[in-house]
C-alpha cells in the first residue's frame, strides 16, 4: 500500500531524513491521516542484508560522504573526514544506535537556571519541561518496547556486563544494571526477543532492536500515506514571496534533480546534515541561510561527554558476545558538582571487535605497547562514557565552501574544542572507570579517547526567545512557520542520557502539534 | 591466503628456489623472509609472494616493517604479508602510490644504512628498527602504511582466532546458547 505522491502535490508533508526524528514523525503523521514523503539519502536495506562484520558493515551503512573538521578535538587529528559514525541509510542511525533509551533529568531541562553562568558556555533552558515530555516519553517507552518499563523486563547480563557489575558494586555504586533498552527481552509487536548477537551497531539481523526502518516506517506505509524515496538528497529547501516554504530540491536516485513540492518540510537529517541544509538553502530573503535570523543554525554542536575504559584481566572475558549496551551505572548521572564539574555522566557496557578495536583503541598508535593491548584483546572488558557536555557557540557546523559534494554543494566542516567542564568530566570518569575495573583484578585499564561522534546534538536548538535559538519548543523555526525541525538538533542543551528516546519523544509530540495546526489551517 | 603462492605445490618445486647459499647469503636477522627471483618466501612457513611491480626487496621491507609497526609474536608472516600485498595491486594502477612506496623503503634503507651499515631489513633488533621508524612516523609513506595495515591486518578472519576474537554470530544463531554469559571466574 505505499503511497507513491505526485512531484507537484503541494498538499504533503515532506519530511528530510528517516531515523529515530524523521521515521517516527513521517509514520506518526501517516497514522493521522496526513500525507507524507520521506526523502531519505540512503539506500534501503532489509535487516537480512546486515553484515556481522564490522568493516563490511561500515561500508554498508556509514555516512563517508566528504565533511571536514577543525578544531582541537583528536577526532580532527585521526579521522580528519569522519566527524560522525553515523548512518546513510532507510531507518537512519537507529539502524546502528545500541538501544539505550533513558528519559532526561529534570534539571536537566533547566541547565542555565541550574548550572548558572559558566565561561565560555552557551547555557539555555528548554521552553519545555520535563513534566511536559513525561507522557511523550511514556508514549516513546511503549512504542519502543523499552525494558523495565511497561511491565517489560530486563534483558540478561552477558559476560561484560557480569565483570562491569561486579566492579561496580565493589566500589560501592548502586544504580547498576542491564538498563532500559529499547531491545526485546521477551517478543513484542511482532518482534522476537535477543538472540544476543552481538553486532547491534551493526543492524540487528533478529529485529529484537527497536528502529525506525523496521519498527516504524512500515507501519506507516501501511497506511497508504507514507512514501520514502530512498537514495534522494536533498539539496535545497525552496520558499516563497512571503517567506513560507515551498518544497525541496533533491537528486533523485538516478541522479536527476527532482523538486517536490510540500505544504510543510521538517528537516531530520542528525546535527550535521540539518544545518548544512538551512544553511545551503540561503537566499535572497535570508542570506544567512534559511531560519537563521539568530546566526545560531549550525552552532552550539554538541557531541556528549564521551570516552570508554577497557580492562585487561587475567582470564578471557569474551566481551563482544551479547547485547553490545545492556548495562549501566547511573549513580554518576545526577547533579553533584562537589565532583568539580557541572552535570553528570552514565557509564555504559561497550564492546567493539577486533578489527574496531584496533582502529579506535588508541587511534594512530602503534608499537609493542599498542600491540600487547590488542593481545589482550579476549580477556577484555570494557565501558562507554557518556555525559553532558557544554554548548558553546564556536562549536559549530559550517559550509566549507572549498568543497564541494557530488552534487556541486559545500559540504559541513566540523569544529570541535572540549569545554573545560568536559574535561574535569572525561578525567573523573575515566578515573571511575578504572577503579571499577581494577577493583574486580584488572591488570591493565585503558583510557580510550572518543571515537567519531555517534551523538550528535544541538545546532538548531530549542529557545523560547527568537534571538537565543532556531526552533521553538515544537521544533518549529521562528522564522518560517512551516518549516520544522525533527532530530537531535533541536536539543538545547545535551543531558547526560542517551538522546534517541528524547529525539523519539519529541518527534511524537511533534506530529500531535503539525497534524492539529493543519487541521485548523494555520499552517 | 589464495593470493599466496604455496611453496609445496608443484609448479613450485624447490628446485625453483634459491640455493641453500643465497638463503644463507641474504639471510638477516629478520629471519625466515628471503628474496627469490621476483618473490618474497618464507620456506618455514611455506609460502611465497610474488611481485611485477614493486621490487621484491621493496616487499621484502614493507613486511618486516608491518611487524615492526604491529608486533605479535603470535601472528605467522603470512599475515603481515596478506596484509602489504595490496601494495603490489595498489602499485600497478597508481604511479604515485608506487613511488611513494619505493622511495619510502629507500628511506628506511638510507636511516638504517648510516646507523647500522645494512638496510632496514636485516637490522637485527626490532628497537633499533623501531626507532627508525620513530623518525619518520610523521611521514606521508609511514602514515599511509600504518593507516592501511590497521585495517588490513586486524581485518583478517584468520587474524581473529588468534585474538580469541569469533567473528560473525547471526549465522550461528548468537550467543544465545553459545556462552554469552558463561563467564567463570569473577
Amino acid at each position: 500500500m505505499t503511497a507513491p505522491f505526485d512531484l507537484n502535490d503541494d498538499s504533503v508533508v515532506v519530511i528530510v531524513g528517516s531515523g529515530a526524528g524523521g521515521g517516527t514523525l513521517g509514520t506518526e503523521l501517516a497514522l493521522k491521516g496526513v500525507k507524507v514523503v520521506i526523502l531519505e539519502a540512503g539506500k534501503r536495506h532489509n535487516m537480512e542484508d546486515f553484515v556481522n562484520n564490522e568493516w563490511d558493515s561500515f561500508a554498508q551503512l556509514a555516512w563517508t560522504d566528504m565533511r571536514t573538521t577543525s578544531g582541537s578535538w583528536r577526532v580532527h587529528k585521526n579521522f580528519p573526514n569522519l566527524p560522525a559514525w553515523i548512518v546513510k541509510s532507510v531507518g537512519g542511525s537507529t539502524v546502528h544506535w545500541a538501544g539505550a533509551s533513558l528519559r532526561f533529568q529534570e534539571h536537566e531541562f533547566k541547565t542555565r537556571t541550574t548550572y548558572g553562568d559558566l565561561d565560555g558556555a552557551n547555557l539555555l533552558d528548554w521552553p519545555i519541561t520535563l513534566a511536559e515530555l513525561e507522557p511523550y516519553y511514556a508514549k516513546a517507552e511503549d512504542k519502543m518496547g523499552v525494558t523495565r518499563t511497561n511491565g517489560i523486563p530486563g534483558l540478561p547480563g552477558n559476560n561484560n556486563f557480569k565483570v562491569f557489575e561486579a566492579g561496580a558494586k565493589k566500589i560501592g555504586y548502586t544504580e547498576v544494571s542491564t538498563g532500559r533498552m529499547a531491545i526485546n527481552s521477551q517478543p513484542r509487536h511482532d518482534r522476537g526477543s535477543c538472540q544476543q548477537i552481538g553486532f547491534c551497531f551493526q543492524g540487528c539481523k533478529s529485529g529484537a532492536k527497536w528502529s525506525t526502518l523496521i519498527a516504524e516506517i512500515p507501519r506507516g506505509e501501511d497506511t497508504g500515506n507514507l512514501e520514502v524515496r530512498p537514495e534522494s538528497m536533498v539539496l535545497k529547501i525552496e520558499h516563497d514571496a512571503s517567506g513560507k516554504a515551498t518544497g525541496v530540491v533533491y537528486v533523485d536516485k538516478d541522479g536527476k534533480t527532482q523538486r517536490q513540492k510540500a505544504r510543510i518540510v521538517a528537516v531530520a537529517g542528525n546535527s550535521i546534515e540539518s544545518p548544512r541544509l538551512l544553511l545551503n538553502s540561503a537566499s535572497n530573503m535570508f542570506p544567512d541561510g534559511l531560519a537563521n535570523s539568530s546566526g545560531q543554525v549550525g552552532r552550539n554542536y554538541m557531541r556528549h561527554m564521551t570516552g570508554s575504559v577497557y580492562g585487561v584481566f587475567e582470564k578471557p572475558v569474551h566481551m563482544y558476545r551479547g547485547t553490545t549496551m545492556a548495562g549501566i551505572v547511573r549513580d554518576e548521572a545526577p547533579l553533584n558538582t562537589k565532583r568539580g564539574f557541572v552535570g553528570g555522566y552514565e557509564m555504559e557496557t561497550l564492546s567493539l571487535g577486533l578489527p574496531f578495536m584496533a582502529a579506535f583503541l588508541d587511534p594512530g598508535g602503534w608499537g609493542r605497547s599498542f600491540t600487547s593491548a590488542m593481545d589482550g584483546y579476549v580477556n577484555m572488558a570494557g565501558l562507554w562514557i557518556v555525559g553532558e557536555d557544554m554548548p558553546q557557540e564556536t562549536n559549530r557546523v559550517t559550509l566549507n565552501a572549498a568543497v564541494k559534494d557530488k552534487n556541486g554543494m559545500p559540504v559541513a566542516n566540523v569544529h570541535f574544542d572540549d569545554h573545560p567542564n568536559d574535561i574535569a568530566m572525561r578525567n573523573h570518569a575515566y578515573k571511575q572507570g578504572s577503579a571499577m575495573y581494577e577493583s574486580v583484578g584488572a591488570v591493565r585499564t585503558m583510557p580510550t579517547p572518543p571515537y567519531p561522534s555517534t551523538h550528535n546534538l544541538g545546532t538548531n536548538r530549542m529557545s523560547e526567545k527568537p534571538r537565543d535559538g532556531v526552533v521553538n519548543k515544537h521544533g518549529q523555526t521562528h522564522d518560517v512557520p512551516n518549516l520544522f525541525v525533527s532530530d537531535g538538533s533541536q536539543f538545547t542543551t545535551g543531558g547526560a542520557e542517551n538522546p534517541t528516546l528524547t529525539i523519539v519523544a519529541l518527534a511524537i509530540r511533534q506530529a500531535d502539534f503539525i497534524a492539529g495546526e493543519m487541521s485548523k489551517n494555520s499552517i | 591466503m589464495t593470493t599466496l603462492i604455496d611453496r609445496r605445490s608443484p609448479s613450485r618445486s624447490p628446485s625453483n628456489g634459491p640455493s641453500r647459499r643465497s638463503i644463507l647469503g641474504i639471510m638477516g636477522a629478520t629471519g625466515a623472509l628471503m628474496i627469490s627471483g621476483l618473490a618474497v618466501i618464507n620456506p618455514r612457513e611455506a609460502w611465497g609472494l610474488e611481485v611485477t611491480t614493486l621490487k621484491p626487496e621493496t616487499m621484502r621491507t614493507l613486511i618486516v616493517m608491518a611487524r615492526d609497526v604491529y608486533p605479535h609474536d603470535k601472528l605467522a608472516d603470512r599475515f603481515y604479508a596478506v596484509a602489504m600485498k595490496p601494495y603490489e595491486t595498489g602499485a600497478a594502477s597508481d604511479p604515485a602510490l608506487k613511488a611513494l612506496v619505493e622511495e619510502g623503503v629507500i628511506t628506511l634503507d638510507t636511516l638504517a644504512k648510516a646507523r647500522h651499515g645494512m638496510p632496514y631489513a636485516d637490522v637485527g633488533w626490532e628497537e633499533q628498527r623501531v626507532a627508525i621508524l620513530r623518525e619518520i612516523e610523521e611521514s606521508a609513506f609511514f602514515q599511509k602504511v600504518r593507516g592501511g595495515l590497521v585495517v588490513s591486518l586486524y581485518n583478517q578472519e584468520e587474524v581473529w582466532p588468534v585474538f580469541g576474537y569469533e567473528g560473525s554470530s547471526a549465522d550461528k544463531g548468537g550467543y544465545i546458547d553459545r556462552g554469552f554469559s558463561d563467564i567463570s571466574w569473577l
